[in-house]
């Protein structure tokens, strides 16, 4: 008895303590952005923020004057577009990545991952040329084209990586039972891989949520995102932080609350191939 | 089936075979290339001419001349050394604290489902939001930085993290630890839990210390996964300056520039594409060779 209570009172010390300690790092800032922008603008300066009082003021302003809602519209559409056109290109490209051995497949896998590092300030400038030159600019078009740059990638290889975890023989069955290829993949394997076709979508839609510097250079005065919102507030209420953090916290939630949904999924999806390989 | 059919089919079945995948390939390789690397040949194209946006019609072909002058820029060089400073700094103190965040995550403690949840709410949030917010913590006045540290008794007057050239490097720093270092824990969270039990069982009867242990076959069995991490983070770190361009704009003057900051800067607010492009270009080349070294030099050691 006694020895189990020492072992406790050691995990506390050696494991609850540093990961509360770790934990204050990780959600104090956050946390002190929702207790300002839930402290009344009067008294931030005077008292500090604090969560007696609390008023729900700077949230009511954000929508009454600064029209967040039209930006998050706009975040909306780029987001969900970019979904759409995602998944839609990377589904047929990860069931042939995972189905089939080709000429010049490894050369293809390896150049959609080359995508990914290359930096977005080489592609920004560009972009920004052709969709001046296409008369794209501050469209929703344009930031879906732009965003799916690294949309597309990311999904091929997330998809690839949950097809290859269903078996083949399921839709080597399917085909022994009269369908085509085309059948066998719409019939069989996209219900099964859906769950994961559902995490690579909510991915692409919190990343094309979050995306700034597109945003900032193709679009901007139309089409506003809400993270480009949220930058022009610093810009034009230099010191009103409680309605700036309100901003903050609303153009972060849609993003954090479907990422806490789909966590385990998501990590289960990213790691596998790092784990694996 | 007609025996006059049957050599047919078994002739034309291998052709749609080999057709089919690059039939299912092409539409997302024909608009990579199209958005990813048509784009990309052109920022090259871009960076050999002299090429001021609202000047349109003077794109004079000056070959290396953007180049050149990016060598003999100071600018140039002060962003270089940042961009080092700011990666061999970030990139360890995220993979260090990730470690450390991931050998926790994998001791048992009742409220572990939830930590695990919690740690990787940074890796969530927009980079806006997050430079919004560590400006609001570093605020000279007000930010709850110089508050803590003020009652704790480490500085005696409050200090102006971003806007003092000593500081505001370290700030970024601080800032971009705190956003990257979710995803390095729970990658290697994940090459912990893929270690056999076994393991640490026999090495326990041997009489292997902890530290031992760790050193043995902890390190050992997430290298992999630390190879891989370490690799997408510093591509993504280097990459990423939204933080940075919203925090400080890259000031105090050039105090927090660093290079892909510099190249954005030089094409959005001087319009000069051209050399902006120049300074991208040269950008991402030292990056593929540095993705280049790294992966030569541990592919050998961790097979």
């Amino acid at each position: 008895m006694a020895l189990h209570k020492r072992s406790t009172l050691r995990r506390i010390l050696i494991v609850d303590l540093p990961m509360l300690v770790i934990l204050t790092f990780t959600l104090g800032p956050y946390l002190w952005m929702l207790i300002t922008s839930i402290s009344q603008e009067s008294t931030l300066f005077t008292e500090g923020p604090s969560i007696w009082n609390a008023t729900i003021e700077n949230y009511t302003r954000l929508f009454a004057t600064v029209g967040f809602a039209g930006n998050m519209l706009d975040s909306l559409i780029v987001a969900l577009g970019t979904v759409a056109v995602g998944l839609s290109l990377s589904v047929t490209a990860a069931y042939a990545f995972s189905r089939f051995n080709f000429r010049g497949k490894r050369f293809l896998m390896v150049q959609f991952l080359l995508i990914n590092m290359f930096p977005l300030v080489l592609l920004i400038l560009p972009l920004f040329v052709l969709m001046r030159v296409l008369g794209l600019l501050d469209t929703h078009i344009a930031l879906i084209i732009a965003n799916s740059t690294v949309a597309i990638p990311f999904s091929v290889w997330m998809m690839v990586s949950y097809m290859n975890g269903i078996p083949r023989s399921l839709d080597e069955a399917a085909m022994t039972d009269g369908c085509t290829r085309m059948q066998a993949l719409r019939r069989v394997i996209l219900p099964l891989c859906m769950p994961g076709i559902i995490a690579t979508g909510i991915y692409i839609f919190i990343t094309s949520w979050n995306e700034y510097l597109y945003a900032l250079t193709l679009g901007g005065r139309n089409v506003r995102t809400i993270t480009v919102a949220v930058q022009t507030l610093i810009g034009e209420y230099e010191v009103q932080w409680g309605l700036l953090t309100a901003g903050g916290i609303v153009g972060a939630l849609p993003a954090t609350v479907l990422f806490l949904l789909v966590q385990k999924r998501l990590i289960s999806g990213l790691t596998q191939g790092a784990v694996k390989g | 089936m007609t025996k006059a059919e049957a050599p047919d089919r078994l002739h034309r079945r291998p052709l749609s075979r080999i057709v089919l995948p690059y039939a299912m390939l092409s539409p997302a390789v024909l608009v990579t290339l199209a958005i990813v690397f048509f784009p990309m040949v052109q920022a090259v194209w871009m960076s050999l001419h002299d090429y001021v946006l609202f000047r349109p019609n003077a794109f004079d072909f000056v070959g290396l001349k953007n180049f050149r002058a990016a060598l003999n820029d100071e600018v140039f060089w002060i962003s270089l050394r940042h961009t080092v400073i700011w990666m061999a700094a970030t990139i360890p103190a995220q993979l260090l604290l990730g470690l450390v965040t991931a050998l926790l995550l994998n001791q048992p403690f009742p409220w572990r489902p939830l930590a695990r949840a919690l740690i990787i709410i940074p890796w969530a949030l927009p980079s806006v939001v997050i430079a919004l917010m560590w400006v609001w913590i570093y605020d000279s006045n007000y930010g709850i930085a110089n508050e803590l540290l003020l009652r704790v008794g480490l500085i005696q007057r409050a200090i102006p993290w971003l806007a003092n050239p000593d500081t505001a490097l370290a700030a970024i720093i601080l800032t971009l630890t705190w956003q990257g270092f979710p995803f390095f824990a729970v990658m290697i969270l994940a090459g912990l839990q893929s270690i056999p039990r076994s393991y640490y069982e026999a090495a326990s009867i041997d009489g292997a210390s902890p530290w031992r242990q760790f050193w043995h076959i902890t390190l050992p069995g997430v290298s992999g996964v630390i190879v891989t991490a370490v690799l997408l983070r510093t591509i993504w770190v280097a990459n990423s300056f939204d933080v940075i361009f919203v925090m400080t704009g890259g000031g105090p003057g050039y105090a927090t520039h660093t290079l892909p900051l510099y190249a954005f800067i030089k094409a959005r607010t001087n319009l000069d594409f051209g050399y902006g492009s120049a300074i991208a270009t040269l950008f991402t080349l030292m990056l593929m060779v540095i993705v280049l070294l790294y992966l030569r030099r541990t592919g050998k050691a961790v097979q």
